[in-house]
């Protein structure tokens, strides 16, 4: 059944294609029913199955020369990316309801680029995983060369590049590793069963690692995140920073971590107080949690404050990976949710509430135009989300990187103060930006902006309750989704990571 | 002296026939009949019946699957060689249905004449381990090809193209020749595999080395690797469209099929090594450095290119380097590997010139800015363009991904235990990344550029739409089950052995 959300979602891409020319309306909602016929069918699974096993869906040969299957399987891990795949997607077609230019086109791309992300979080093979992954790369470059804004196609090509060259250095991690196995078959659970060497494990490790976590916005490989997020439409940036980076973080834990657990095992010796990739790459998600933190607090434009908050904040997922502990990684997973929602919502009223009625996203121009008068709902949802992803109590963002924390504390004490660091410096950035960007400062003179901007309508009002909401149920009751991702750890894919260096 | 059975070799040769004889129905009946008729009509009939004529080669192959080696290896009928006549037959096949639309030239009986012929050229070609055959039927292919260039008489660049093309391939088949007669004189035989058992020792004789040489220069030309590339950008670029697409497609599939061979059969005992870093004397490291060269050269200079046509001409030579790994690792799998590498290439590559083809007719040029905005004008084209680009790119799920991810496997896979050819996969990996950036500018002009004001209206002929429509769907259908093909071609290989 849940092999469906693939489906759907390209032939609700082809059915965009065939429409007559020029059918604007007709397109929106053939492509917001084709999302919530995908989500309908994600939560229908969820609560059916919820105890966060893993469980085969579809598993037929492929090409069983090489040994290849189409073989799609989901545990509480995916199924909480499902979600978040499916809301995001809801919400994004809601965000671009204003789209006028080529709408077709661009429902087809989005739909394309939402079942191959599906097709990632579902795939159990490792070619097939490789394939939905790189299928990605096409929709997304076009979704931002097409209706993009600033720098637009250097954006996306630079994104393009990005993603093409970290999914070739796991080719060649997957090719090695098929090959040294044996060539008989590509798919997870056999091969995170084989005995690499540990001298192979600690070369393909972090090339497959890396690989994934240029997706993830791994500092110092995160440049294309920044650019990609500003330039791209408002929903293009939603599922960039709330999808697409965590497939990014997924492949990190699912293929380079279960494939290769003796990878994060010591080197042996020590280089500048570093002994092993886990250190090294614990110590670059911190410089990114702290750097994307610092960097968002001087900047000028409101879009590129988002976009170095999302590096920020994906530091804290693949910190999370690292410490290797069952709350530490935990928690990583609730963060690639807890981001996806709230990184969709600040793109959403930076992208499409503000720039797309001010057409500016110059902090100073905004300020004078004393937005929280004008525009209020915009004001209510951003100091919302803002709060939120500092980290308040209440929202999912409070628990995911609670969890992180502890875990960090538990495994790098000295690095969770730098964390802490971190957070206090997230907490100024978006105070900043709200007060620049909606609350004018006393003793300026306001302009309200002419032409009256028009009201925030429908659609915007129901996407920012959606995410609002389910950033809030989590908040509030995150055993909704650790009830399913705490046994997805127990699994005997993650039993090379739990006997190595697991604490 | 061997008594020969004429009526056999007749029987076995019977498709090479059928096609050379369709050649001179088609060339008789437009000189006599269609001589009055305009060029278009003349193309349309002399197209269909040269089809037919392949058609039925083709039927007659799949009729009569018969396993023979006649007159010491001159002749050689097995599953292999079926496949890949089939597969040359086919490209023949789109070519022809290809050149019904185009207006170049005056001389439509000719021109079928020699694509026909070439095509019997690569099937006897394919059909055969003996180094005179081999040679003989190389040159049968080159000549046709040179004249095909040429056959645009109006222009002058054509001409130039040609000239170039001939100039660089009769030196080259000079040094084929020669290295060809430097391993008779080793080895006293003309037979590929008596040639191995003969070159067999602990050294390389150093006539051995010139022969390997030469034969890298010979057969490195016709696939056009670095450094025998240059007449591709001029050629690609100059010579009429089917002429083009037909020395991409079939031409190098032909090419490819036979340096495997030699290389693998008629060198076997004196591979060397390319495994870093104790490079071994031999072939292996020649074709590798020639792979590692064609790779880096093809995809930097591709970059710069402004006219689609000189932009696959450097990606094609990238993707020999590519291809040269697969006779780097001469293993079956990568002999598999091969086939289906060249053959879903050479479909996509086809489908290109067919798009380049109607949007020339229609432009006037190749240039990139004249593909600016053409997703609007011709949604359909772009499309079929757009698969056939992303498939060169290697993008999923198209078959250019498969057959670049199954032939780096069996490159890895080649040396087992050690990883020695890692360097050129982890290359090829790299390098296909690059060619990411210069595909999507081409794609990048279809679908983001705006359409130009002053754009006329844009019609693309039914026949030519038709026709990438078939190999938009065999790229994506190869791609989404790659079994279908490849099932094919283990069991031929298997069958027949290497």
């Amino acid at each position: 059944m849940l092999a469906w959300t693939i489906y759907i979602s390209f032939f609700g891409a082809v059915g965009l294609l065939l429409l007559p020319r020029g059918s604007v309306a007709s397109a929106r909602i053939l492509a917001l029913l084709t999302a919530v016929a995908g989500f309908g069918i994600t939560l229908t699974y969820f609560l059916l199955h919820r105890t966060g096993e893993m469980l085969t869906i579809t598993r037929v040969p492929w090409v069983p020369s090489l040994g290849i299957e189409y073989h799609l399987a989901a545990d509480g891990i995916s199924l909480t990316l499902l979600l978040l795949t499916g809301i995001i997607a809801i919400t994004g077609i809601l965000f671009s309801w204003d789209i006028v230019e080529r709408t077709k086109e661009f429902f087809a791309f989005y739909l394309l680029l939402i079942g191959a992300v599906y097709g990632v979080f579902l795939s159990c093979d490792l070619f097939l995983l490789f394939v939905f992954y790189e299928l990605v790369i096409i929709p997304k470059y076009f979704l931002i060369a097409i209706w993009g804004s600033t720098r637009r196609e250097y954006g996306a090509m630079k994104l393009a590049l990005y993603s093409f060259v970290g999914s070739a250095m796991v080719l060649i991690g997957l090719i090695a590793a098929y090959v040294v196995a044996g060539a008989k078959s590509t798919s997870l659970l056999n091969l995170a069963q084989f005995p690499f060497s540990l001298h192979f494990q600690m070369l393909a490790f972090p090339l497959v690692f890396v690989g994934f976590a240029i997706l993830a916005g791994l500092w110092p490989f995160h440049t294309w995140a920044p650019t990609g997020h500003v330039a791209a439409p408002t929903a293009a940036s939603m599922l960039l920073a709330g999808v697409v980076m965590k497939l990014g973080a997924y492949g990190c834990l699912r293929v380079a971590m279960t494939l290769f657990p003796l990878g994060l095992g010591p080197w042996g010796f020590h280089v500048l107080g570093l002994g092993s990739w886990r250190d090294l790459f614990a110590l670059l998600a911190v410089i990114g949690i702290v750097y994307g933190a610092l960097v968002a607090l001087v900047q000028k434009d409101f879009k590129f404050v988002i976009g170095y908050s999302s590096v920020s904040h994906m530091g804290f997922i693949l910190l999370g990976l690292m410490t290797l502990n069952q709350l530490g990684l935990s928690g990583a997973v609730l963060q690639m949710f807890s981001h996806g929602i709230l990184a969709g919502l600040l793109f959403a009223v930076v992208g499409r509430m503000v720039y797309a009625r001010t057409h500016t996203r110059d902090l100073a121009k905004l300020g004078v135009m004393n937005l929280n008068n004008v525009i209020p709902f915009a004001a209510v949802t951003f100091v919302i989300a803002g709060m939120a992803s500092m980290g308040l109590p209440g929202f999912s963002g409070f628990v995911a990187e609670l969890m992180v924390l502890i875990g960090v504390w538990r495994a790098y004490p000295l690095l969770a103060l730098c964390v802490g660091f971190g957070i206090i410096v997230g907490v100024v950035y978006i105070w900043r930006a709200m007060q620049k960007a909606f609350f004018a400062e006393a003793g300026v003179e306001s302009t309200p902006p002419s032409p009256p901007l028009p009201p925030i309508s429908f659609p915007e009002r129901l996407g920012a309750m959606i995410l609002i909401g389910a950033s809030v149920l989590i908040g509030l009751y995150p055993q909704v989704l650790l009830n399913v991702i705490v046994p997805a750890f127990n699994s005997p894919l993650f039993e090379g990571l739990r006997k190595g260096s697991w604490q | 002296m061997i008594a020969i059975d004429y009526t056999q070799l007749l029987r076995l040769a019977l498709p090479e026939v059928i096609v050379v004889a369709t050649a001179l129905i088609v060339m008789a009946a437009d000189l006599m009949v269609l001589r009055r008729c305009n060029t278009r009509v003349r193309f349309a009939v002399a197209a269909a019946l040269a089809s037919l004529g392949c058609a039925g080669a083709i039927v007659q192959i799949l009729l009569a699957p018969v396993v023979a080696s006649i007159l010491n290896g001159m002749l050689i009928v097995n599953p292999l060689t079926h496949l890949v006549q089939i597969a040359l037959l086919v490209l023949t096949i789109f070519t022809l249905l290809l050149s019904v639309d185009s207006t170049f030239t005056e001389h439509v009986g000719e021109f079928i004449l020699l694509l026909l012929v070439a095509t019997a050229g690569m099937m006897f070609l394919v059909g055969t381990q003996d180094l005179l055959v081999l040679f003989i039927s190389l040159e049968l292919l080159s000549l046709s090809l040179y004249i095909l260039v040429a056959s645009n008489k109006r222009s002058a660049q054509s001409w130039e193209a040609a000239l170039k093309y001939y100039l660089f391939g009769g030196m080259s088949a000079a040094f084929l020749l020669f290295g060809f007669s430097l391993l008779y004189g080793l080895s006293n035989s003309t037979n590929l595999t008596q040639i191995a058992a003969a070159i067999h020792g602990p050294a390389l004789n150093p006539l051995l080395v010139i022969a390997i040489g030469a034969a890298a220069i010979g057969l490195g030309f016709k696939v056009a690797a670095v450094p025998f590339h240059f007449w591709a950008p001029d050629v690609y670029q100059c010579a009429p469209a089917p002429s083009a697409a037909f020395i991409a497609s079939g031409s190098k599939v032909a090419s490819f099929f036979i340096f495997f061979q030699v290389m693998a059969l008629g060198f076997a005992g004196a591979e060397g090594t390319a495994v870093l870093p104790h490079l071994v004397r031999g072939w292996v490291p020649v074709l590798a450095l020639m792979a590692a060269s064609s790779m880096l050269l093809g995809n930097l200079v591709a970059i710069r290119q402004t006219s689609l046509r000189r932009l696959l001409a450097y990606s094609a030579i990238a993707h020999s380097g590519y291809m040269l790994l697969a006779i780097v690792a001469h293993t079956e799998q990568s002999l598999a590997a091969l086939l289906y590498y060249v053959v879903t290439y050479a479909l996509a590559t086809l489908g290109a010139f067919a798009v380049i083809a109607v949007v020339e007719q229609q432009k006037g040029s190749d240039q990139l800015s004249d593909f600016d905005g053409l997703g609007r004008q011709a949604p359909v084209l772009s499309l079929c363009l757009a698969i056939f680009i992303l498939s060169l790119a290697g993008i999923p799920p198209l078959a250019g991904f498969f057959g670049k991810f199954y032939l780096f496997v069996t490159v890895l896979a080649a040396s087992p235990g050690s990883m020695g050819l890692l360097w050129l996969v982890i290359l090829a990996i790299a390098m296909s990344a690059v060619s990411l950036y210069y595909y999507l500018q081409v794609l990048k002009r279809v679908y983001v550029a705006p359409l130009p004001a002053d754009a006329n209206k844009f019609n693309s002929p039914i026949l030519s739409q038709i026709l990438m429509l078939l190999l938009a769907a065999s790229v994506v259908l190869l791609g989404c089950a790659p079994q279908l093909l490849l099932h094919w071609i283990l069991a031929a290989i298997r069958a027949s052995g290497l």
